[in-house]
C-alpha cells in the first residue's frame, strides 16, 4: 500500500521535502547522479516516484541525468534532476539546449564549497552566478533559492509551475543546511497546491508551428506522440521549428526569449519582505543565510534598531524593482552572503542612489549564524 | 511490401521544406535514411509513434529530413534524450542515429551504458571512420595508419571496434552492414526496431569528401568498392572489426540475445514500491 501523505506531519529533511514538493507539482520523472548533499533526492525520488507510476533512473552521469530529464519533458512528462557543483558544471550543455528548446524542466543544485570538489559536505553559496550565466549565450532563465523545509516544498511546486507556464528551464539554488536540516512539516492537501500545465496545442497539426510568438511570447508545446510531428534542435530555429540563419529570424527568436520572461516579472520576482516599514538597514539575503537574517533583524529590533530583511526567493531575473524600491528608502543594505559578494554586486549595480552597501562574506565552509548578522548590523 | 521509392519519398520526407539538404552528393548517409524509411515502411509503423532522435554532426543533420517527432540534440548525447523520451513514453518507436565521433567520443560513456541498461531504444551508428563535419579530424574508429586532418603524417591511435563494443556492453541485438549492402541494411535496421532491447546497428559509410580524399578513395564509387571487396558475412564464431584499411572485416548480425528490456523490469520496481 502507498501511504497517503498529504495532510501528514512528517519530520523531513529538505532534500526530502522537495521530493515531495515535486511530486504534488506533477513531477513523474526524475534523473540523476549521486552526490553530496544532494543524494537524498535521488534515494527518495527511487522509491516515491514508482508508487506514483512515475519513473526514476540513475544516469551515467550528470550530462546524461539531465538529457534524459529534458527528453522526458518533450514526451509530456514533468521532469527534474538534482545535484550539487560538479554535478552542475556537467549540467551546462544539456542546460543550454533546454533554454534553446523551451523544454520545461527543474534542476536542484544543492550547493557545496567550491570550484571544483570542493567542500562535499560544507554549505556554500557560489554558483549563484554560475545559475545565471553557466551555460554559453544569451539566455533567459529563472533561479530560485530556498531558506527551510517547507520552501523546499512550496519551491518546487513554484519552480514547476514556472517552468511549465514560461517554457524555460527553473533551477533552484538550496544550500547544505538547507537540504539536511530536519524540521516537522505538514503536506499540505492536494486540493490547496496550485499546480500549472504547459499549455497544448489547439490547432489542427498541419497548422501547429512549435515555436510561434503569440501574446504571452510563450508557444504552446506539443508531446511527443500526440501528433503534433515537428523538429526540436538546439541549432537557433524559426517559428516553424527548422535551423534559420536568416538574421531577422535569429533577432526575433532571442527577443521572443527574453520577452517571455520580462512579461511575467511581477509574478516570476519573488521575495518575502520583513519589518521594511520604517527600516532604516536592510538584509538583503537568500538560502539558508536569510533564516539567519531573519533571527538577525528581531534581534536589531529588539535592541531598537530598525533593521528589516528582504529575502530573495527569485534570485534571477533579479527581482530590482522590490530592492530600489527598498533602497530608496532606507539608509544602509548589508547583503551577507556564503560567497566572495556575488549578490552584492546585483544589489549595488541597481543602487538608485547612494544607500551605503555593506557586504559579509563566510568562504570557509560554516554557516552564517544570526549573531554574525546581528553584529554587522550593530556595527553599521 | 514497400513501395516504388518515389512514393515513399513523399510518405516520409518533409519535402516541402527542408531540401535540398547539407550533405554532400555521394554522401553515404542519404543511402541509410533510404534503408531506415523502407524498414519503417516495412514495420507499418505510424509516424506519429516514431521519435528519431540526434546527436551532432553530418548524421545529426539526418531528424531535419523526416517527417516524424524529431530531435536533434547535443554532440554525443542522443541517446541520453532517447532514455527520457523512451520511459516518459513507451509506446513510442524511438531511434537514435549518431556518427561515430557522436557515438564512441564524446558520447561513449551514454552508448556503453544505453547497451548495459538494455532500453528499448534502437542505436543506428553510421561509422564513417572521420569527423565529417567539422572538417576530416581524426574520429574514434579511423584506422590505425590512416591519414586525417589531426593525424597529417600517420594515425596512431586504434579503432574501436563499435558493433564488438555494443555486444561486450550488453545490447540485445547488434548488427554491422555497410553502404554498398544496402538491401541488407534494410533487413537490419528492421530487425534492430523489431528488437524489444536495446540494438545497435553499426553502418560503415562513405565520406569519400573527408575520408577518402586524405586516404587514397577519393569518390564515392572506389569507396563503395572498398567496402564490396572487405566486408565478409558473418558465418559462425568472432568477427572482424573494420579497423584496418587492408584487412576484412565482418557484417551481418554479431549478436541476438532475448532478455527483459528496462520498461519490463521497472513494471515489477512500480509493482514492488506498491507493496504488491
Ligand atoms: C560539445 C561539442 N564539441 C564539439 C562540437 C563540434 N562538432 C560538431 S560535429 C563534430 C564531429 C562529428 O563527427 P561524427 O560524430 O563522426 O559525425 P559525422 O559528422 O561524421 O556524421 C564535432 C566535433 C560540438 N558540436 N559540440
Amino acid at each position: 500500500m502507498v501511504p497517503e501523505l498529504n495532510g501528514k506531519k512528517l519530520l523531513l529533511q529538505g532534500n526530502e521535502a522537495m521530493v515531495e514538493g515535486a511530486i504534488a507539482a506533477g513531477c513523474r520523472f526524475y534523473a540523476g547522479y549521486p552526490i553530496t548533499p544532494a543524494s537524498e533526492i535521488s534515494e527518495r525520488m527511487s522509491y516515491r516516484l514508482p508508487q506514483v507510476d512515475g519513473t526514476f533512473i540513475q544516469m551515467e552521469d550528470e550530462i546524461s541525468s539531465l538529457g534524459a530529464v529534458i527528453g522526458a519533458s518533450l514526451a509530456g512528462v514533468k521532469s527534474m534532476t538534482a545535484t550539487s557543483g560538479p554535478g552542475f558544471s556537467l549540467m551546462q550543455e544539456n542546460l543550454g539546449y533546454a533554454c534553446m528548446t523551451e523544454v520545461p524542466c527543474v534542476i536542484v543544485n544543492v550547493m557545496r564549497g567550491g570550484p571544483s570538489t570542493g567542500l562535499p559536505t560544507s554549505p556554500a553559496q557560489g554558483d549563484v552566478m554560475q545559475a545565471r550565466w553557466g551555460t554559453h549565450g544569451d539566455h533567459p532563465i529563472i533561479v530560485l533559492s530556498v531558506a527551510s523545509v517547507s520552501e523546499c516544498f512550496s519551491i518546487i511546486v513554484t519552480a514547476f509551475n514556472l517552468s511549465e507556464k514560461y517554457r524555460v528551464p527553473v533551477i533552484v539554488l538550496s544550500d547544505e543546511v538547507v537540504a539536511h536540516s530536519r524540521e516537522t512539516f505538514t503536506i499540505p492537501p492536494a486540493d490547496s497546491i496550485e499546480v500549472v500545465d504547459r499549455i497544448a496545442p489547439n490547432v489542427p497539426p498541419e497548422w501547429y508551428k512549435p515555436y510561434e510568438d503569440n501574446s504571452r511570447g510563450v508557444p504552446t508545446m506539443s508531446s511527443m506522440g500526440d501528433g503534433y510531428r515537428h523538429h526540436v534542435t538546439g541549432l537557433v530555429h524559426d517559428a516553424d521549428g527548422f535551423p534559420t540563419d536568416k538574421p531577422e529570424d535569429i533577432e526575433a527568436f532571442t527577443k521572443r526569449q527574453f520577452k517571455k520572461i520580462t512579461n511575467g516579472f511581477f509574478e516570476i520576482q519573488i521575495t518575502k519582505k520583513f519589518n521594511l516599514e520604517d527600516a532604516e538597514i536592510v538584509v538583503i539575503a537568500y538560502g539558508s543565510v536569510a533564516r539567519s537574517a531573519r533571527h538577525a533583524v528581531a534581534m536589531a529590533r529588539a535592541q531598537g534598531i530598525k533593521a528589516g530583511l528582504i529575502q530573495l526567493v527569485t534570485i534571477f531575473p533579479f527581482p530590482k524593482n522590490t530592492v530600489v524600491n527598498v533602497m530608496r528608502q532606507c539608509k544602509a543594505v548589508l547583503v551577507p552572503e556564503m560567497n566572495m559578494g556575488q549578490i552584492s554586486r546585483e544589489v549595488k549595480r541597481v543602487n538608485p542612489g547612494t544607500t551605503e552597501v555593506f557586504k559579509y562574506n563566510r568562504i570557509d565552509g560554516q554557516l552564517i549564524t544570526p549573531q554574525e548578522i546581528f553584529e554587522e548590523i550593530q556595527k553599521i | 511490401m514497400p513501395k516504388g521509392m518515389t512514393e515513399l519519398r513523399h510518405k516520409y520526407l518533409r519535402h516541402h521544406k527542408k531540401f535540398p539538404h547539407v550533405w554532400c552528393s555521394g554522401c553515404g548517409n542519404g543511402i541509410v535514411l533510404g534503408a531506415l524509411i523502407r524498414a519503417i515502411e516495412r514495420l507499418k509503423l505510424k509516424k506519429d509513434d516514431i521519435v528519431l532522435a540526434s546527436g551532432i554532426g553530418c548524421s545529426g543533420r539526418m531528424p531535419t529530413y523526416v517527417d516524424f517527432n524529431t530531435v536533434h540534440t547535443t554532440h554525443g548525447r542522443a541517446l541520453t534524450f532517447a532514455t527520457g523520451i523512451k520511459l516518459a513514453k513507451p509506446s513510442l518507436n524511438v531511434i537514435a542515429v549518431m556518427g561515430d565521433g557522436d557515438a564512441t567520443a564524446i558520447g561513449g560513456n551514454h552508448f556503453i551504458h544505453a547497451a548495459r541498461r538494455n532500453l528499448d531504444l534502437t542505436a543506428i551508428i553510421i561509422n564513417n571512420q572521420i569527423y565529417g563535419m567539422t572538417g576530416g579530424q581524426a574520429s574514434p574508429t579511423t584506422p590505425y595508419g590512416a591519414n586525417s586532418t589531426t593525424s597529417s603524417f600517420s594515425n596512431i591511435e586504434h579503432a574501436f571496434s563499435i558493433a564488438e563494443l555494443a555486444v561486450a556492453a550488453g545490447a540485445s541485438f547488434v548488427a554491422r552492414g555497410t553502404v554498398y549492402h544496402a538491401a541488407q541494411l534494410d533487413k537490419l535496421i528492421e530487425k534492430g526496431i523489431r528488437k524489444n532491447g536495446f540494438s545497435v546497428v553499426e553502418i560503415m559509410s562513405n565520406c569519400h569528401v573527408q575520408f577518402g580524399r586524405r586516404n587514397n578513395m577519393g569518390d564515392p564509387v572506389t569507396m563503395l568498392n572498398w567496402f564490396k571487396e572487405h566486408a565478409i558475412s558473418k558465418v559462425n564464431g568472432s568477427s572482424i572489426p573494420p579497423d584496418s584499411l587492408d584487412d576484412n572485416f565482418t557484417i551481418g548480425i554479431l549478436a541476438d540475445v532475448d532478455k527483459p528490456d528496462y520498461i519490463a523490469e521497472y513494471q515489477k520496481i512500480r509493482q514492488m514500491a506498491k507493496g504488491k
